[in-house]
């Protein structure tokens, strides 16, 4: 098969729906799910086949991205983008006659009436996201009439591997799960090594609380993924593949055997892909909870079927990796990047974005903002555009007090520095880090000292208990953190806890350690006065 | 010729270990497929005791120890029976900073239960999960795989009391 002939395949599709002028979507992500979207899309659906519409269908879709407004529903004409759509907050299912009304008329529902044009919207750029809220992520027709695939019948068909790893490395894409390593780099370091059984990961183990970035991209476009780590296993000579995803996010997990399954029915994974030479196989692998599965070296001991402790590096994944051979890991973000890179070129992809930081970033905006949900900004956008035009500032009339990035790894930003561009070396400055892209936003309400020890507890109870600064470093620095919020400490505790700040980040094995004290760092840093005053007064 | 080790019996008649043994004959009881069997055993029985551990151990040709140390490291896994119903508390950060500390502190002094634990009736578990994705509902919680969103303690608190006395009604009217 060529990039012409997948062009017929998806005429036929879309001839299959050929008389469907307008489309009702319902949003079924998790989110909109808990929501209650589930009602709305049955009468929907009902509604729509008892009006005898047939002009109209009514379609799931995965996140639009304003998980605060849900249940969200969008009418829009055939496959067109989100941002033609009209979108509809907060439905109910007595809603559906109402909404299948206004899809007939094109009358807007005014009650439900959500502006696509507000900043939330109109600010973004999705290039990962730019099928999700479109495509069913259960259908694989779906996904090849909007050019899915395509990509990789491209590079099979008319590119070396040499050539995709070029086009990668031109793009600058850096590793979105959050340590910004070249990505181009890191395939070429495995396409190098001897040929033989390599493997190719995906890491959907996403544990920093606060983000859902993976969830959202597997949820609602799963083959998306497929594309890019078939493409990745192309270029760096593997056959086999591991997406290695949280048992926590069922629906992501069954979304993705589904595509899985249909993309192999299909023959666009397995043997002889597409009719080339080319033989990939992917598996699903559950976590069963461990946030130190994250890192790269614990979560191969977790697909060995071992406890998920990190070992010492080099020797890298990609020399020595999973079973001993060599492994490319990518996360869910990175693959979901790879699809457009090898179709639009990649630079294309490297003329968005800052000078050392390219493309565009999905980012999880949570805690107290208006607008909760899953946004893609060009990096480089300044946090304020992101909190208060995007995020629609703070609710309740309250005041602004930090933006959290990083997870537990991450730090605080005080308002002094909302006017930085968020790309991966401008954060680190400021002693925190981009990390998978949550952000959490907290106000006045909040006490400093108590995210701090929140974080402390978090690294606490999830270190792996290897190797010895992080499994006894992180309790005793919990201990401090808990005396001072409890008033307590003197100012000899808080010096000790400094002290054990730079031990644990300086000894620690893996990245779960070594990052433990980024929480307690930038709040000391930037919000000290707070802990000075629950100190006790020792003149006293 | 390698000799085909022989395989352990199942611990009882009961159906599920059929399912379990499936898992583990589909990797061809492969080391690596401990994880999964561990996932399968607790998707059949609810939760992990010492008959199956042995039972997958002794299948996969696996020390116990070896079981025993994956099954305590990940979280996931239940040691215990659980209760008729679950709820999981969500304290990931958005969660915590919109207050699901006091959804923690209204369940133990409504049901008498910590985190962690199952009340003494057997009607409810209660658990914490580090972030179940959920962040724009904050503060969330999953009630018997449900996830709901934005509840007070109040309101959480109803809902399961409605949810434990609706299977008490259901139970009377058999």
């Amino acid at each position: 098969m060529n990039v012409d002939d997948l062009e017929e395949l998806a005429d036929l599709h879309r001839q299959e729906h050929a008389a469907v002028k307008t489309e009702i979507r319902v949003c079924t992500a998790a989110s909109c799910q808990s929501s209650g979207a589930q009602p709305v899309l049955e009468a929907l659906t009902a509604g729509c086949e008892a009006s005898e519409h047939p002009g109209c269908r009514v379609k799931q879709v995965g996140c639009m991205g304003l998980c605060s407004a849900g249940p969200l529903v969008a009418i829009a004409a055939k496959d067109a983008p989100l941002d033609q759509a009209q979108l509809y907050r907060d439905v109910t299912a007595a809603d559906a006659p109402e909404i299948l009304t206004s899809a007939k008329t094109g009358a807007p529902v005014e009650r439900l009436h959500c502006p696509i044009d507000m900043p939330f919207f109109a600010r973004q750029q999705r290039i990962v996201l730019e099928n999700s809220g479109v495509v069913d992520p259960n259908s694989f027709k779906g996904y090849v009439v909007l050019g899915g695939y395509r990509a990789m019948v491209q590079a099979l068909t008319e590119m070396t591997p040499a050539e995709v790893i070029a086009e990668v490395t031109t793009s600058a894409l850096r590793g979105r799960g959050g340590g910004g390593y070249p990505t181009g780099l890191k395939w070429s370091t495995v396409a190098k090594m001897p040929a033989g059984q390599k493997y190719v990961i995906c890491n959907a183990d996403e544990g920093d609380p606060g983000a859902f970035m993976d969830r959202a991209i597997l949820e609602s476009d799963p083959h998306r993924v497929l594309e890019g780590m078939a493409i990745a296993a192309y270029a760096i000579g593997a056959n086999k593949g591991f997406v290695y995803i949280r048992a926590e996010y069922p629906l992501a997990v069954e979304r993705l055997k589904t595509a899985i399954r249909k993309a192999k029915r299909a023959g666009f994974i397995g043997h002889h892909i597409c009719e080339t030479e080319f033989n990939f196989d992917i598996e699903i692998r559950l976590g069963a909870g461990a946030f130190v599965c994250g890192e790269e070296t614990a979560l191969m001991a977790s697909i060995e079927g071992g406890r998920g402790q990190p070992r010492p590096r080099p020797p890298y994944p990609a020399e020595s990796g999973l079973w001993g051979c060599p492994t490319l890991i990518n996360n869910v973000e990175t693959y979901a990047n790879i699809a457009p890179i090898v179709r639009d070129g990649g630079d294309w992809f490297a003329g968005i974005g800052t000078e050392r930081s390219k493309g565009t970033k999905v980012f999880a905006l949570a805690g107290a903002i208006c607008n909760t949900g899953l946004i893609e900004v060009p990096m480089g956008t300044p946090l304020r555009d992101i909190i208060e035009d995007i995020g629609g500032g703070i609710p309740g009339g309250k005041a602004f007090k930090a933006v959290q990035t990083g997870g537990p790894s991450g730090g605080c930003i005080p308002e002094a520095h909302l006017d930085i561009p968020v790309d991966y070396d401008s954060l680190k400055t400021l002693g925190t880090i981009m990390g998978s892209g949550g952000m959490i936003v907290m106000d006045e309400t909040s006490s400093m000292v108590e995210v701090a020890r929140f974080f402390m507890e978090f690294c606490m109870s999830e270190s792996c208990g290897k190797c010895i600064p992080c499994r006894a470093g992180t309790a005793q620095m919990h201990g401090l953190l808990d005396r001072i919020v409890k008033g307590e400490a003197g100012a000899q505790e808080l010096a000790l806890l400094e002290e054990l700040c730079e031990v644990v980040q300086a000894t620690s094995l893996c990245g779960l350690g070594q990052t433990a004290p980024n929480p307690v760092l930038s709040t000391l840093r930037y919000f000290r006065a707070e802990y000075e005053q629950r100190l006790l007064d020792q003149a006293a | 010729m390698t000799m085909q080790r022989a395989r352990p019996s199942l611990p009882s008649n009961d159906k599920r270990w059929k399912l379990v043994n499936a898992t583990m004959r589909r990797s061809g009881y492969a080391e690596h497929a401990l994880i999964e069997a561990l996932h399968s055993v607790q998707d059949a029985f609810g939760y992990l005791d010492e008959d199956a551990m042995i039972f997958v151990a002794d299948s996969l040709d696996l020390p116990l120890s070896k079981v025993f140390g994956v099954a305590t490291f990940y979280h996931l896994f239940m040691l215990k029976p659980q209760g008729r119903h679950s709820c999981v508390v969500c304290t990931g950060t958005a969660c915590y900073i919109q207050g699901a500390g006091a959804l923690i502190e209204g369940l133990e002094q409504r049901f008498d239960v910590n985190p962690g634990e199952t009340t003494e009736d057997g009607a409810l578990s209660v658990m914490t999960a580090r972030c179940v994705g959920a962040c724009g509902l904050a503060p969330a919680v999953v009630i018997d795989g449900q996830v709901s969103g934005k509840l007070d303690s109040n309101a959480l608190n109803a809902k399961l009391a409605g949810q434990i006395k609706g299977q008490i009604r259901e139970e009377i009217a058999q």
